[in-house]
């Protein structure tokens, strides 16, 4: 007995050095593989960031500056002007207008579901709330495009333009005429698409409060409102700041809910109620048509988008993260 | 009462107001998009949608058969080069990163990635890809998707590996289980259900993209199952028969509307049904 487990012992022995010589390879092969594709996610962004430098190029080094102070946008002549005033405008209204609306209805939507909605319909009510944050921006786009639309000019824009149009200096922003393809409609779109991404957003921060703290609140005699006002809100202001810049950066960078109802127009007019067009709108309606300095005059318009969205997402999630560490303590 | 409490009372009851008032608002505005998703999309679902091809302008008969295999494909491409890739990354930020300084710069740009505009996505496949390859093709847009794909899936199979408790991790390396081996047979499978539910909520965020299709897969009239060329796909098809003047694409583009957010819904419910089950 003793000879066979000896000789058993001496046959698996070269074998379990080969095992282990095995697993330490596997190991280092499984290590430098995840690592990888770590780096590949720094990888994809310095890829975007070179691909958009070089793109952008020959715009870059023809117009320089003046692209960024220059309103008139003639790809086609002999002698190209492309400047971005136009489309920069029109992010920066259409997004200033949605957050306008979004964020005082998203975030009361979450204080509704945090303190204020019925039990039993707390859970279905965030889970409609959420999976409609999920639906293609296409889809927003085209209802915006056929049903929306149409109804703003029959309705809300002509009451807005005779309520306000006739005041001194707000007048201007509410001239006529009322228009199907504006910036007004385009801006409604976005506030009704982030909608509900502020909200869940909101209501995650919400939820980080400490019961025990709104429970003191309350128990002292606070009503609801001064439990939000004075427990909730302040514990999770940062939090609720980064959720609206990360909806920000996302109306910024929208494309499919604003193409098809804002009219393309690179000229500013200074009402809400005229076409006017966003950086994403110009590159999703000509871009596939381009090519030449105005195709690189577009990708310059990505790059300026990029830089925007990269600053106010950068800020989000520093703050969202500074609420997490919050959190861990 | 008191002056003050009537004051504090009228106060909250008018936030609280306020606050129905918002939830209503919101709830209505988007009931009503599903409304007319639906009523408008169904009125146009006939078996012949599968079946069809996409119409050529003016023509009253067709379907959107080829857009539907385009998009079917190109989204099963992109979560199958996107998928791996995230999770091996999302491993080595939640197993062997945790304490890395790079883990917590790699963390924050895939936070940005993950919000980044899609368009911008767009033109950097088409840099990258298109160019080089020296025109647009099904393969291009399958990319672009697999570039929206990859952080969603690093941040939900890093977040899913963090919540599996160390101890059983310990145990395992207690029986001389080296490191990789711990991951892939104890950690993945205590995490799988959230890693599975991350890549169906990442193929749902790409179903339905479209800008960055726009110009890297372009659109394709015919049925084409060849990824190095030009391929048809519903987002773009929709975009394209939206804008036309013919009733019947703008019908078809309802439907195949309704056909996206139906794929999107169904997705995202049973990624919820998994987590949930395994929640319990």
């Amino acid at each position: 007995m003793a000879m066979i487990a000896e000789a058993q012992a001496v046959e698996q022995a070269p074998d379990r050095a080969g095992a282990l010589g095995v697993f330490r390879r596997s190991d280092a092969s499984f290590y430098w593989l995840t690592r990888l594709a770590a780096l590949t996610v720094l990888a994809l962004l310095g890829g975007i960031i070179v691909s958009l430098v070089i793109g952008a190029w020959p715009a870059l080094t023809t117009f320089g500056l003046d692209f960024l102070t220059t309103q008139r946008w003639a790809p086609q002549l002999d002698t190209p002007v492309m400047g971005a005033l136009g489309p920069i405008y029109g992010t920066l209204v259409t997004s200033f207008v949605a957050m306008l609306i979004a964020v005082p209805v998203g975030v009361g939507i979450a204080i509704f579901l945090t303190e204020l909605c019925p039990i039993p319909l707390r859970k279905p009510f965030a889970l409609a709330i959420e999976l409609l944050a999920g639906i293609p921006s296409i889809i927003y786009g085209m209802w915006g495009f056929f049903v929306l639309g149409p109804f703003l000019v029959e309705t809300v824009q002509p009451a807005m333009i005779a309520a306000f149009g006739g005041l001194p200096i707000v007048g201007a922003i509410f001239a006529g005429p009322a228009s199907q393809l504006s910036l007004f409609n385009a801006a409604l779109i976005l506030a009704i698409m982030i909608l509900p991404f502020i909200t869940a957003i909101s209501r995650d921060v919400f939820a980080t409060v400490p019961p025990v703290l709104k429970e003191a609140a309350y128990g002292v005699g606070c009503t609801t409102w001064e439990v939000v006002r004075n427990v909730v809100i302040p514990y999770t202001r940062v939090g609720v700041v980064g959720g609206v810049m990360l909806a920000l950066g996302r109306a910024l960078g929208e494309t499919m809910a604003v193409t098809f109802i804002i009219g393309n127009s690179f000229k500013i007019t200074g009402s809400i109620f005229s076409p006017g067009t966003t950086i994403s709108a110009a590159i999703a309606s000509e871009f596939a048509e381009s090519s030449g300095l105005h195709q690189s005059g577009l990708i310059l318009l990505g790059l300026l988008l990029f830089v925007l969205t990269f600053a106010v997402l950068a800020a989000a999630r520093l703050m969202l993260r500074r609420l997490e560490l919050k959190q861990g303590r | 009462m008191n002056p003050i409490y009537l004051a504090r009372r009228r106060r909250d009851l008018l936030v609280r107001a306020l606050c129905w008032a918002a939830a209503i608002f919101g709830i209505v505005w988007l009931g009503l998009i599903l409304f007319s998703l639906f009523w408008n999309g169904l009125a146009g679902l006939r078996p012949s949608v599968f079946v069809e091809m996409t119409p050529p302008p003016g023509a009253a008969e067709g379907g959107l058969a080829n857009a539907i295999a385009g998009s079917l494909i190109m989204t099963g491409l992109g979560v199958a080069i996107g998928a791996p890739l995230g999770l091996f990354a999302g491993t080595w930020l939640a197993e062997y990163g945790r304490h890395d300084r790079l883990a917590t710069v790699i963390r924050f740009i895939n936070d940005i990635l993950l919000s980044a505009p899609s368009i911008i996505i767009g033109l950097f496949v088409y840099g990258f890809i298109v160019v080089p390859m020296g025109g647009f093709s099904g393969l291009a847009g399958a990319l672009a998707l697999a570039v929206i794909v990859i952080p969603v899936v690093v941040r939900t199979t890093e977040n899913m590996l963090l919540l599996v408790p160390n101890s059983l991790r310990e145990a395992a390396a207690a029986l001389g289980m080296p490191a990789s081996l711990v991951i892939r047979r104890v950690a993945y499978r205590a995490a799988r259900a959230g890693i599975v539910t991350g890549v169906l909520l990442a193929t749902a965020r790409v179903a339905g993209e479209t800008a960055p299709l726009l110009f890297t897969a372009l659109s394709n009239q015919f049925w084409s199952l060849d990824v190095t060329s030009t391929m048809a796909n519903l987002p773009v098809t929709i975009n394209n028969f939206v804008q036309s003047p013919y009733a019947f694409w703008k019908q078809l583009a309802w439907t195949g509307a309704l056909l996206i957010t139906l794929a999107v819904l169904g997705l995202n419910v049973v990624a919820r049904l998994i987590g949930e089950r395994k929640g319990k």
